[in-house]
């Protein structure tokens, strides 16, 4: 069973249009992650899916059912928002509790999950706080906790961790996976940051413009990018992309080569100025002059590199990505 | 700012202005107060002296209890202001909230037609108003009061309310949908408590014109048992002679019901800025 598909779903605001002929299934289980850049529709498709746009035209099914005409709650979804969105009026409890309440749920059973999601939380020590005595960790994972309550079949965040600090933006993105892993629901994950959808996701959706790039595994997306928009969203420091004429005069194609991929070689093709280095303990990052590229190196292991010195870089002819002047993959 | 407000100079400063300005605001109230307690000869023989045991007298306030229906007067300004504030807020929260939230053909018409009223100032209207109200059997009565400061208040309500309403979190209201709350919930639950500064605003904003309107009271209603507290008041300002002490004892009475409005709506108003918002 899928649980969620979308068939030729397009959305505008006036005149503007935002989503283009959006086609996706989701399957049971599964987490996908919508990734790129701001104002790319991502959060717009999320409400889509949600039920809180309509879709200007094509057909959104959640678990076999088209749910165009159905209303939000009605739709088996829960979403965690950016901004927490928690209602300022209630402490964590009826924050939790509200939807059970208005789904008329028995006591019982509402006192069952509220225990169930605390404890998976660690939110027992809080149910009595109100959001504005929370930190900001803690109000996301009662966000978390008010869409776990509910059993959803699709869990839908839409940025949930762009506004915690680094350190916490980590352990919520492990407990993300964690949580995966307990429930087996389907989850939908927007985020900018690719770092989050490579590590987190089972399926990445790579947005530009309100339209599909490419959609595939995490590796499926870094090892065999559809086109040049793709090969530099994805992976960090992103991919190298410069006239393949720099190597072989009157080749109009555009080259690309990951920071990994090369290396320091004194007969190496790409003579190159350094202007910055990174030296981060485990991995060099040199960021050169070649012409007037730019180009990042990601160097293993520590290197004395000093800014304004000049280096040849090398790469393996074989992991070398070839575009065309539209940014389509040739090869 | 932290800085500049942590500089004794500054803070001297500020607190000397703000004083001044408290002084200069309250003084001509005080001058009513004292001036309501003294005998008529002092009144005006010294305006600036307290009341002291040879020229106390309550004579004012004697003459206002018997002049007249006092408490009726009091009554019916009460329930205008009251009634008025209710219905201005009521219904321009709704109206803001159905602009700034719902996106429909005409939206921004709508917006510049309800916000109209403010640069039109309603008594033009005072004829076809009357000829209304007198159409609709409603003169004489509180409500055709109570209707017309609605409508002169709804403008302004709707112009600052919806401004405000816009910047209310839209994840908000979404998650108050998924949760299945009804837009009727999600108006009165979630959104007004987040706007109650910009309420208590247009509250205070409209309250004072109301409570102090003569022009309508004295068109409108102004039957013995439909004054209100100004119109009735007026009786004691002849043409030719004035009874000022019953007059600054009437202020001075009617000075009270606006005081208490006054720090309830702005309690509400600080409440509102203190109890923090979304995130
Ligand atoms: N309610 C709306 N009215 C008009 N335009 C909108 C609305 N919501 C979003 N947009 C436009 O749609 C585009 C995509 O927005 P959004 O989905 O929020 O992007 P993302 O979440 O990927 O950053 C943006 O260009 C934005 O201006
Ligand atoms: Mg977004």
């Amino acid at each position: 069973m899928t649980a969620l598909s979308l068939k030729n779903v397009n959305k505008s605001f006036g005149k503007v249009h935002v989503l283009k002929d959006v086609n996706l299934d989701v399957e049971e289980g599964e987490f996908v992650v919508f990734v790129g850049p701001s104002g790319c529709g991502k959060s717009t498709l999320l409400r889509v899916i949600a039920g809180l746009e309509d879709a200007t035209s094509g057909e959104v099914s959640i678990g076999d059912e088209v749910v165009n005409m159905t209303p939000p709650s009605k739709r088996g979804i829960a979403m965690v928002f950016q901004s927490y969105a928690l209602y300022p009026h209630l402490n964590v409890r009826g924050n939790m509790t509200l939807a059970l309440k208005q789904e008329g749920q028995p006591k019982s059973v509402i006192e069952e999950r509220v225990q169930t999601a605390s404890r998976m939380l660690n939110l027992e020590p809080y149910l009595d706080r109100y959001p504005s005595e929370l930190s900001g960790g803690q109000r996301q994972r009662v966000a978390i906790g008010r869409a776990i309550v509910r059993k959803p079949e699709l869990f839908l965040f839409d940025e949930p961790l762009s506004n915690l600090d680094a350190a916490l933006r980590m352990n919520t993105r492990i407990e993300i996976a964690n949580l995966h892993r307990q429930l087996g629901a389907s989850m939908i994950y927007v985020t900018h940051d690719q770092t989050e959808a490579m590590t987190l996701a089972d399926k990445i959706v790579v947005l530009r413009d309100g339209r599909v790039e490419q959609i595939g595994s995490p590796m499926e997306l870094y090892n065999n990018p559809a086109n040049q928009f793709v090969a530099g969203f994805l992976g960090s420091p992103s991919m190298n992309f410069f006239p393949a004429r720099i190597i072989q005069d009157g080749d109009d194609r555009i080259m690309g080569v990951r920071p990994e991929d090369l290396f320091l070689a004194d007969d190496g093709i790409l003579s190159a100025r350094v202007s910055h280095v990174e030296k981060l303990g485990g991995d060099t990052n040199v960021i050169a002059h070649l012409k007037d590229h730019q180009i990042t190196a990601r160097l293993f292991g520590q290197h004395a590199v000093e800014e304004g010195q000049d280096l040849r870089f090398g790469f393996n002819p074989q992991s070398a990505y070839h575009f065309d002047t539209y940014g389509a993959r040739l090869y | 700012m932290n800085k500049a407000r942590s500089n004794p100079l500054n803070t001297l400063a500020m607190h000397g202005a703000l004083i001044l300005y408290t002084l200069i605001a309250l003084f001509p109230v005080f001058i009513i107060l004292i001036n309501s307690f003294k005998e008529r000869r002092s009144i005006f023989r010294e305006p600036l002296a307290l009341p002291d045991s040879e020229s106390f007298s309550t004579i004012g306030y004697e003459t206002v209890m018997q002049q007249g229906d006092f408490f009726l007067y009091f009554q019916n300004s009460m329930i205008v202001t009251v009634a008025s504030l209710f219905f201005i807020l009521l219904f321009g929260s709704m109206a803001a909230y159905a602009l700034s939230e719902y996106r429909f053909r005409g939206n921004m018409l709508m917006g510049l037609y309800l916000a109209l009223g403010i640069m039109i100032p309603i008594r033009i209207g005072t004829v076809a108003i009357l000829e209304m109200m007198v159409a609709t059997g409603l003169v004489n009565s509180l409500w055709a009061l109570i209707l017309v400061y609605t409508a002169q208040g709804l403008p302004l309500a709707v112009f600052i309310l919806s401004e405000f309403m816009r910047q209310v979190s839209d994840d908000l209201k979404n998650a108050g949908r998924i949760d299945g709350l009804s837009e009727y919930t999600i108006f009165f639950r979630l959104v007004l408590p987040l706007v109650r500064p910009a309420m208590a605003t247009v509250a205070v904003f409209n309250m004072i014109p109301i409570w102090n309107d003569l022009w309508f009271p004295l068109i409108l209603a102004p039957a013995e048992e439909t004054k209100t507290l100004t119109l009735g008041s007026q009786v004691f300002i002849g043409q030719f002679v004035t009874d000022w002490n019953a007059v600054l004892s009437a202020l001075s009475m009617a000075i009270l019901p606006v005081l208490i409005l006054y720090v309830i709506f702005s309690r509400q108003l600080i409440r509102g800025i203190t109890s923090g918002a979304v995130k």
